[in-house]
């Protein structure tokens, strides 16, 4: 394909911006850390003000309460609402809501907190905007592709509401930071993507005096949302002591997720937040709320209260900020705090071929078969011309095909078998398999589809 | 008994991607009552389809699967022992994380 002209020079500046993109990954995380030290000092110094200090932009008007003319205007479609009213809203002006992630769900989040008059709202986030985002992640604008979400967020909500105060976090929260960052707010919003931060951020919120935590989840067509730590409801680990094998967390970059789902989800995320912050209505504590948007329905059902022998918020619970910040969460999940695709090393290095020596062996025309093990769906998006879709669940099932396939190509000498996925994982364990049904030559294309795209056909699409 | 089972939240990929399922349950002989404990043996061996273990842990469900009974978590029903009767809708849901 694109092997020759301009196509190496494009593939070696990818590479090099792929590696001095995971170097300034790995300085960030140096800089988060050695600031979360920072903080901790300046805090046991007291020389850092106490939150209720920094917040708070309501003075008495004259009016007999603290809203401004300009105040009752902006915010009068709400101010009428009986159940609402001057007192919600100036208890949401005097309120202080940290919105993890500044994603799927934290876009909507972010935009109604913002608009509604939180006082203070901070946003956390270490990532950066990507094409790949703009379906969902509705607060990003193309312009702010490459630049960080942190950034891309405030400036919208700024834009919304300059008459708030929004606070930049950009650093990915980590046990280091959680207790300093959390500390400065009265209320959370988990808008995260992945299973340990979501127990991180609860933990925190337990150890901090029960923060409340508004938490949503989407993926695919589905979405779930609660209210832990709130007026003695549970907390996460109340619900899920144990956390699911790693294989039961499916991320939006594998399974996919229709972006207005999450939008539902973030947006009942931002009213439970505004209920909780204008101490309005009944919150969404010791029940969830289930969405599912194909079939069109979304039932609320009860869930168990605090559990007394929950470890972190239980009866007995003896933990305390020491062990938060010493709890090494992706050790207890078996998964990355950041949502890093997974890399398998499953097969010794003679089981394996990279891209480009898979490339040349197919230009000097060696007799292969080529088997692309994703999903149908995922084959529908694109693929290599001439390889055969077997995806990696039926397998098992169309070991004859292969048999037959390899027999028709090898007819003067023996046929390769080459496997390929999307990123080079389940490839391997395909290859695996084979190697144990007696396809011993089969080897695994490191990398994948993705590795095609970055070292062989820069125009080849990736998803 | 008649039964309704619901799977969700990707759990229904591991029965042919259904997600409600109207059953009919035998009762064992000489029983009266079904718990859920019966209940679960009888999903695992007439609706789940593949990687049972993503479904079942010893003779309970696997962490991160929340049980509903009647849109009740099972929890405050008595769990395994909780007793089903005709009707009942019994729902699985694995825990979301995504954003
Ligand atoms: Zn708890």
């Amino acid at each position: 394909m694109a092997s020759t002209g301009g196509g190496g020079e494009v593939a070696r500046i990818l590479g090099e911006i792929e590696a001095l993109k995971a170097s300034r990954n790995r300085i960030d995380n140096q800089i988060s850390a050695l600031e979360g030290q920072l903080r901790e000092l300046t805090l046991q110094n007291g020389s850092v003000p106490p939150p209720s200090v920094i917040s708070g932009a309501v003075v008495d008007s004259g009016f007999g309460h603290g809203l401004s003319p300009e105040m009752i205007y902006r915010y009068s479609r709400q101010l009428l609402l009986p159940s609402f009213g001057v007192q919600a809203q100036e208890n949401l002006l005097k309120s202080s809501v940290l919105v993890v992630g500044a994603g799927g769900l934290g876009s909507p989040a972010l935009l109604y907190l913002a608009a509604c008059g939180v006082g203070r709202l901070g946003i956390v986030d270490h990532d950066v905007v990507e094409l790949n985002n703009m379906h969902r992640q509705v607060i990003h604008t193309e312009a702010f592709i490459g630049q960080p979400k942190v950034k891309s967020a405030a400036a919208a909500c700024r834009s919304i509401n300059s008459t708030i105060k929004v606070v930049e976090h950009q650093e990915a929260l980590r046990t280091s930071n959680a207790l300093e960052i959390l500390s400065q707010y009265d209320l959370v919003v988990d808008a995260t993507d992945n299973a340990p931060s979501r127990y991180m951020i609860s933990d925190c919120c337990v150890v901090l005096g029960k923060v409340p935590l508004v938490s949503g989840a989407a993926l695919g067509l589905e979405g779930q949302l609660t209210v832990y730590n709130y007026n003695g409801g549970p907390c996460y680990r109340c619900l899920f002591p144990t956390p699911p094998p790693t294989t039961a967390c499916q991320r939006c970059a594998d399974s996919g997720v229709l972006g207005v789902v999450p939008g539902v989800i973030g947006c009942l995320q931002a009213l439970e937040a505004i209920k909780i912050a204008g101490a309005v209505g009944e919150p969404l504590s010791r029940r969830m709320l289930l969405f599912d948007a194909l079939s069109a329905r979304i039932r609320i059902v009860n869930i168990r209260g605090r559990s007394l022998q929950c470890e972190v918020c239980g009866e007995n619970a003896a933990f305390t900020k020491q062990h938060f910040r010493d709890f090494d969460y992706e050790k207890f999940t078996q998964s990355p705090l950041s949502a890093a695709p997974l890399k398998l090393n499953l097969l010794p290095a003679d089981s394996r071929i990279n891209i480009k020596e898979f490339n040349e062996k197919a230009i000097k025309g060696e007799a292969h078969i080529l088997i692309d093990v994703r999903p149908a769906h995922h084959f529908k998006i694109v693929n290599l011309p001439n390889s055969l879709n077997i995806p990696l669940s039926t397998l098992e099932a169309r070991l004859p095909e292969i048999s037959s396939a390899l027999k028709e190509e090898g007819s003067e000498s023996a046929a390769s078998l080459y496997v390929i996925c999307r990123r080079g994982n389940d490839s391997q364990r395909a290859v695996q398999f084979l190697h144990k049904m007696g396809f011993t030559s089969a080897k695994d294309i490191i990398g994948g589809l993705e590795a095609w795209g970055r070292d062989i056909d820069p125009n080849f699409p990736t998803y | 008994m008649k039964l309704t089972i619901e799977f969700g939240g990707g759990l229904e990929l591991l029965c042919d991607s259904v997600k409600i399922h109207k059953v009919n349950v035998e009762l064992k002989n000489g029983e009266k009552k079904l718990t859920m404990k019966d209940l679960l043996a009888w999903v695992g061996s007439n609706l789940i389809k593949e990687r049972p273990e993503m479904f079942m842990k010893g003779d309970s469900v696997r962490p991160g699967v929340l049980v509903l009974v009647n849109d009740c978590d099972w929890e405050l029903s008595g769990q395994l022992d909780t007793t089903l009767e005709d009707e009942d809708v019994v729902v699985f849901i694995s825990t979301l994380h995504g954003g």
